[in-house]
């Protein structure tokens, strides 16, 4: 083999190395209204390819500092997403919130730990973190292709009872604890300033909603929800932004679909097993990952509705 | 020497790390079984392999390795003269292989079971039936599946430790059959905690909570009686068959490994 080729191969392999780790490190962000900037995640399932980093994650800015909602999929997305901060601010991070417990939102904390910075998440959520974290630790290693230690996971040091008003400078976030809907540990942002809602997962558009908390409870969230007086939305899995609230019109229509079904399969006294097989299946088409999350949505609300009617 | 000897060193640890490579990724490996189980709860009695006496149906793939759907379908009738006197599940590669036995009667009228159960990796689940002439039959299935035992808890847990011990029949129907097998589902609400729920944080383990024995009867006469440990989901959930002669009181009562005991009955018209 001639040498020149292999150093021509050499050098083009630099270049895409290069270029891989320039796209790792450049977090592509969208400003959906002023001050707000947006990361929109892919409707994959977590793997070692995409290491996790699925989920919409952000920040917003106001006049004495910024808050990162949602800190990544992945320490390494963690990282870019500070970097990323600094490119469009000069102001320091003051606040991380977590808005629940899953991986995808809540893997890059580690890189934002520092004096100054408070972690806020839901009441429950360092419970949840705390009963999860062992059983994440070996699902990332398995699935996702890296190591976590428990430092990774950084509990809230600020808990919001029911709500709380975060100050950014000429700027209040206001956010909610849910009760039990797509975790039991769900809270939502809005920015009153550009009547934005920051949804996270208990909106999800495209991506099947996936249930972890609960079906009926999750339904009384989105009513409550949509009596928020926000134009805007951010979706945890889905587009950037969206109209509100318009955006939550598919995934009422599927988790209430959801609920009747089951409800009915529960009624004729079919099995967990038999409605797996045909409960929501017409829904099908309306969703990306169905296949992946609608079985496992059916059991979940199947085992909690069987308690329903008393 | 040398020279000769360092590569047949080399081809010997790298076949002794190849073997044990392929041993440890074969999933339907079935070491833990022949290895240990088997002996554990069967001795040296011989079992019959194959569907005709009991089948076990399983997902292959589980979509929630903590609420895997397990169905076991006894193939002969429940008759006085010959019956399946007790079902053993055994989920190999579990922390507790041992996930449940049932007793059966001949009033229990066909031997199916159906429970949801947690399997923590990849492994073969199997059900032995024991003849009431003593012989031994099993039907296995194999399940991908991993974490159901250290999976977090419930997401609602504090919904599910206020309906603790609530307990509820469900039967097909408002009225049962008399002389027929009957479907019957006995739901009962308890975490079944399994002690292997890790708190990373605080470095506690949830202490194990579960149901360790559940006995059904139809007017005193018993219909099921089953020993069950941590492979049974949160909220034990079976369904079953008895045999009504007449109106009558279905039972059930609920023993768990912390001594709290339950009672459910429900009245059967026909």
């Amino acid at each position: 083999m001639p040498p020149r080729f292999i150093r021509t191969v050499g050098w083009a392999l630099c270049g895409l190395w290069w270029g891989l780790a320039a796209a790792q490190s450049d977090l592509e962000l969208r400003e959906i209204a002023p001050g707000i900037f947006v990361h929109q995640g892919r409707h994959e399932l977590p793997d070692t390819h995409n290491r996790g980093e699925i989920a919409n994650i952000g920040f917003i800015v106001g006049e004495r500092c910024v808050a990162v909602i949602d800190s990544g999929g992945s320490p390494e997305q963690g990282r870019a997403l500070k970097a990323a901060i600094a490119v469009h601010t000069p102001l320091p991070v003051c606040y991380v919130i977590n808005t629940h417990v899953h991986p995808d939102h809540i893997y890059g904390n580690r890189a934002f730990k520092a004096p100054g910075v408070s972690f806020i998440g839901h009441h429950k959520l360092a419970q949840a973190m705390a009963l999860r974290a062992p059983y994440y630790i070996d699902k990332a290693a398995r699935d996702l292709g890296y190591t976590l230690t428990a430092e990774d996971f950084v509990p809230p040091d600020q808990p919001v009872e029911e709500s709380m008003e975060l100050d950014l400078g000429n700027r209040t976030l206001r956010l909610t604890a849910h009760g039990p809907a797509h975790t039991d540990n769900d809270l939502s942002v809005y920015d009153a300033k550009t009547a934005t809602l920051w949804a996270a997962d208990l909106l999800f558009m495209g991506h099947l909603p996936v249930v972890d908390g609960s079906l009926t409870g999750w339904l009384k969230e989105i009513d409550r929800l949509k009596a928020v007086p926000a134009r805007l939305a951010i979706p945890g899995h889905g587009p950037a932004v969206a109209d509100w609230p318009q955006a939550a019109a598919a995934e009422e229509r599927y988790l209430n679909g959801l609920a009747t079904e089951v409800r009915a399969a529960i009624r004729q006294h079919r099995t967990m097993e038999q409605a797996m097989e045909t409960v929501g299946t017409s829904m099908r088409d309306e969703w990306r990952l169905f296949d992946e999350f609608n079985k496992r949505n059916v059991s979940t609300a199947f085992a909690a509705l069987e308690w329903e009617d008393d | 020497m040398q020279t000769g000897i360092l590569p047949r060193i080399w081809l010997l640890v790298t076949g002794i790390a190849l073997s044990t490579l392929v041993q440890a990724t074969d999933p339907q490996d079935e070491g833990a079984w022949t290895g240990a189980l088997r002996a554990q709860y069967f001795g040296d009695r011989p079992i019959e392999e194959g569907n005709g006496v009991i089948e076990l149906t399983a997902p292959y793939r589980a979509e929630d390795p903590a609420l895997v759907p397990i169905q076991i379908t006894g193939k002969i009738p429940q008759t006085a003269e010959k019956y399946i006197r007790r079902i053993t599940l055994i989920i190999d590669n579990n922390p507790v292989p041992f996930a449940a036995s049932f007793d059966l009667t001949p009033a229990s009228g066909k031997a199916d079971l159906a429970m949801r159960v947690r399997v923590n990796s990849y492994t073969h689940v199997r059900a032995i039936a024991e003849t009431s002439d003593g012989k031994l039959y099993m039907s296995k299935a194999f399940v991908k599946a991993s974490g159901g035992c250290s999976a977090p808890l419930g997401a609602d847990l504090d919904a599910a430790m206020a309906r603790l011990g609530k307990m509820k029949f469900r039967m097909d129907g408002d009225k049962a059959v008399l002389g027929q097998p009957n479907a019957v589902q006995l739901l009962v609400s308890h975490p079944n905690i399994t002690g292997l729920q890790m708190d990373q944080i605080s470095r506690l383990i949830k202490p194990a909570h579960y149901v360790e024995e559940v006995k059904v009867s139809f007017d005193g006469t018993p219909v099921l009686t089953a020993r069950t440990d941590i492979a049974i989901s949160a909220d034990p959930n079976f369904r079953f068959y008895f045999v009504p002669d007449k109106a009558g009181e279905l039972k059930a009562e609920i023993r768990d490994n912390l001594g709290k005991t339950f009672t459910a009955s429900q009245t059967v018209t026909d």
